[in-house]
């Protein structure tokens, strides 16, 4: 127990300590969580020792449920129509990796079995790595994002014929498998096999229809928040168990989970409760894969480590960006794309361990790749700056846009419009049709370079740095508008320039009422609700096709969004009063209810009388207003 | 024979599911061929008046009609904001601002007092035709031929069978314009209120 304590005291202080430093210095949460892993390791400080592996095993289930999650916000009929795109882009990564690292490993003396385990094993790349740095950058919509999430999931598919080929492998090299291998299915045929692989994931799939949703609908009549969270908990788990059980990737299992999930009511819950402790036990395992580099090992082999990681890293990115360029990625996505996934992943670390246990690979050369793969994970979020900073600049799209292009645009524009997706692209079009150019921030470079080309004046990055926002003349401008799709960024953006800007009047899209609540919390008075003009325009619509006067119709309209925008302080105000709420969708209904109720206390309809002749026709013979 | 002229109502009443008088001087005219209605609350909801529409529908009609409710002495609100806008200068008005010249136009409205209260001293203060000026004078402006009123006084006590009677004298005075055009002016020019000419009739069946 008490060993226990301080490990965690170690492990939290360095994520407290550093991280906040790394984001500071526009490195990103991940490098932050890796350098504070090596300084606390056995070579620095030597906090923590050996345990470091154990808590790297324990951790890795971070990934596990960051699949969980990544499934819950992808809806089967989604996942269909990237099927393509997976087994694509997928395969020739996959395929294209291993020939080449075969070849490299069979040139350096391995034998060819050793040499085929590494090459599958480092054409892995690490989930974990990637997904949370390009979500970190607000990378995972544009085609970059799209085609490094297709390829991570082929790979995590590709785990399960990987794990059941590495034995065979070791008998063909007439070594003695290991005793009683992985799973307990091992002993049975290659179609029972398969037979009951199908199993598991049917039992997934219909469990997850059939008896998790009624179950969760159980546990929220309960009303115990904790108790929500131990149910979420162990459907996570739960999942990925039963997929150990029978051999396949428990990551596979707990996405599959997510994806049967995604449709149901309790998606929101369930995301809001396994987020804290996705977000722990990631940051404990980038911790722990700092803290497991072996420096020892790498003083002692300085150019056979630095030469692998290079190589590994060179032949990674160099089959990447040929995969890019089949799947026609511009260039700028497709150097996003190719360094993103350069690294060597995490299930590394479980194969090559598979493999020396098979006897495949060497006591030495095991702990050698695994200190290969831990620093290719360290030098992703360099890989990331690197590409930012120095290749993007220089052969992509400009961060800033030219000179001679921004020449015709006269001046500083008075308007700066982050992020043009749906919302800010309408609001851009709007105000060029009325002659007001904006400035524009944007870090999808495909539509930046789209845009350039229509004679926008665009920054290109990162819309929360300072340094783009100088750039692109946030101090000369009037009004800001915050556009970007991601409510988490888009409440960061407007917090930075609350805080460096001050003189700028920041006008902020929010994507529906409890967004809203938390602009209005942050000081934001300037606050646009997507969902708010649009929803009473279409009830409008209804009354005229119900056989309403259209101008009768419009007035109600007209009127109701003024009732709502008037009612929208004094409800985020009072939301403060209420008990802390059970769950997340409790509040949603809670805040229905209290908006309903004070509907019904003063009719936000049509509430005058004007012009209306049956009102005045009693009062007839004293006045003669018609 | 001549081609009948043709007419076009403009019509504005911002509450018009809850007027019963315009319900029933509308249904009278409706349908009737060589007679376009247009709806103006109906159309223009938000008060964005198409003007190039509404120019196009005032040169395909030789006889113009506004109809409308009289509130606080004037027309709605969009009644006007039609009037500002369609009516430009250089097209209705103003140097070769000549496309309206020579059409017939006259106010249809309907006035909840009497009109013994529409006298000097009365409730009212004035003549109805008073508060109408602005439309005559707009007419003058647009070189248009502007013809007495058709008024319906007392709205609120009209019985339905009255009613009903201003509806045919409505339809009848219509039909007579798309027949005769410009003849008729020398006819109604004297008089008040175009219901006061005895030539069309009394309305009763």
């Amino acid at each position: 127990m008490i060993e226990f304590l301080h490990d965690a005291l170690i492990y939290l202080a360095a994520a407290v300590v550093f991280v906040p430093v790394a984001k500071k210095l526009g490195m990103g949460s991940v490098l932050g969580y890796l350098i504070g892993g090596i300084i606390i390791g056995p070579f620095f400080l030597g906090f923590v020792g050996k345990e470091g592996k154990d808590i790297m095993h324990f951790a890795e289930f971070g990934v596990v449920m960051m699949l969980f999650l990544i499934g819950l916000e992808l809806e089967p009929a989604h996942l269909w129509k990237m099927r393509r795109l997976i087994v694509g882009t997928g395969a020739v990564q996959l395929g294209g990796t291993t020939l080449l690292a075969f070849i490299g490993f069979t040139a350096i003396g391995f034998k060819w079995q050793a040499a085929l385990a590494s090459a599958l094993t480092v054409s892995m790349s690490s989930t974990a790595m990637v997904m949370q740095t390009l979500r970190e950058k607000g990378l995972t919509k544009c085609e970059a994002g799209r085609s490094a999430f297709a390829v991570l999931l082929f790979q995590d598919i590709s785990v399960i014929p990987i794990l059941a080929l590495l034995p065979l492998m070791a008998l063909s090299s007439a070594q003695k498998a290991a005793e009683g291998s992985t799973t307990f299915l091992g002993g049975l045929p290659g179609w029972a096999q398969t037979l009951i692989f199908i199993g598991a994931v049917a039992a997934v799939v219909m469990g997850g229809r059939f008896i998790v949703v009624p179950f969760l609908r159980f546990i929220a009549r309960v009303r115990l928040r904790e108790l929500f969270t131990a149910a979420a908990l162990l459907i996570v788990i739960g999942a990925a168990e039963l997929m150990i059980l029978v051999g396949l990737s428990p990551a596979l299992g707990t996405f599959l989970a997510g994806v049967v999930l995604a449709n149901s009511q309790f998606r929101h819950q369930l995301e809001s409760d396994i987020e804290p402790f996705k977000g722990v036990l990631l940051g404990l395992f980038f911790i722990a894969v700092g803290a497991s580099i072996n420096f020892r090992l790498i003083l002692d082999n300085p150019f056979t480590v630095a030469g692998l990681v290079a190589g590994v890293i060179a032949v990674k990115s160099f089959v990447l960006y040929i995969t890019g360029r089949l799947s026609r990625l511009s260039f700028d996505q497709n150097a996003i794309f190719s360094v993103s996934l350069a690294q060597v992943g995490e299930f590394a670390f479980v194969l090559f361990a598979f493999a020396a246990q098979l006897g495949i690979l060497s006591e030495r050369w095991t702990d050698m790749m695994m200190g290969v793969t831990a620093v290719s994970m360290t030098a992703t979020p360099l890989l990331f700056l690197l590409n930012e900073r120095m290749i993007l600049p220089r052969f992509g799209v400009k961060e800033v846009p030219d000179e001679r292009q921004a020449d015709h645009v006269k001046g500083e524009h008075r308007v700066i419009i982050a992020g043009f997706g749906h919302f800010g692209s309408t609001i851009g079009r709007f105000l060029r049709a009325n002659n007001i150019d904006a400035t524009i921030l944007d870090n999808d470079s495909d539509r930046v370079e789209l845009l350039r080309k229509m004679g926008f004046k665009v920054f290109y990055g990162d819309a929360t740095r300072l340094d783009i926002l100088k750039s692109a003349g946030a101090d000369q401008a009037k009004i800001f508008i915050a556009s970007i799709d991601s409510p988490e960024i888009n409440a960061e953006l407007v917090d930075k320039i609350k805080a460096e800007f001050p003189n700028l009047t920041v006008m902020v899209r929010a994507r529906n009422r409890s967004d809203a609540y938390d602009l209005i919390d942050a000081g934001m008075q300037n606050i646009y609700r997507e969902s708010l003009e649009t929803s009473v325009r279409l009830g409008v619509d209804v009354l005229i096709k119900l056989g309403f006067r259209k101008y009768t119709a419009t007035r109600a309209g007209l009127n109701f969004v003024k009732y709502d925008e008037a009612a929208l302080p004094v409800l985020a105000a009072h939301r403060h009063d209420q008990e802390a709420y059970i769950f997340n969708t409790r509040e949603q209904i809670a805040m229905q209810e209290e908006l309903l109720a004070k509907d019904n206390e003063e009719n936000p309809a049509i509430n005058d009388h004007a012009w209306d002749a049956e009102q005045t026709r009693p009062r007839f013979g004293t006045r003669d207003p018609e | 024979m001549n081609t009948p002229n043709k007419v076009l109502v403009l019509f504005a009443h911002p509450r018009f599911e809850k007027s019963r008088v315009n319900r029933v001087l509308l249904r009278h005219i409706e349908g009737v061929p060589g007679i376009t209605v247009n709806d103006l609350y109906e159309e223009y909801p938000l008060f964005n008046v198409d003007v190039g529409r509404e120019q196009a529908l005032l040169e395909g009609n030789d006889v113009i009609v506004w109809q409308h409710p009289v509130f606080m002495y004037g027309a709605p609100a969009l009644m006007k904001q039609w009037i500002d806008m369609v009516l430009e200068h250089g097209w209705a008005h103003g140097e070769r601002g000549d496309r309206l010249k020579g059409k017939m136009v006259f106010n249809v409205v309907t006035a909840g007092g009497t009109r013994e209260t529409y006298v000097p001293g009365g409730r009212n203060g004035y003549p109805l035709r008073t508060f109408l000026l602005p439309f005559e004078q707009t007419a003058g402006l647009c070189k248009m031929t502007f013809l007495p009123p058709l008024v319906v006084h007392g709205t609120y006590m009209a019985t339905d069978g009255e009613l009903e009677r201003y509806g045919r004298l409505y339809r009848g005075a219509l039909e007579r314009m798309m027949r005769e055009g410009p003849s008729l002016v020398e006819k109604v020019g004297e008089y008040e209120y175009l219901n006061d000419w005895p030539g069309l009739g009394t309305g009763e069946e």
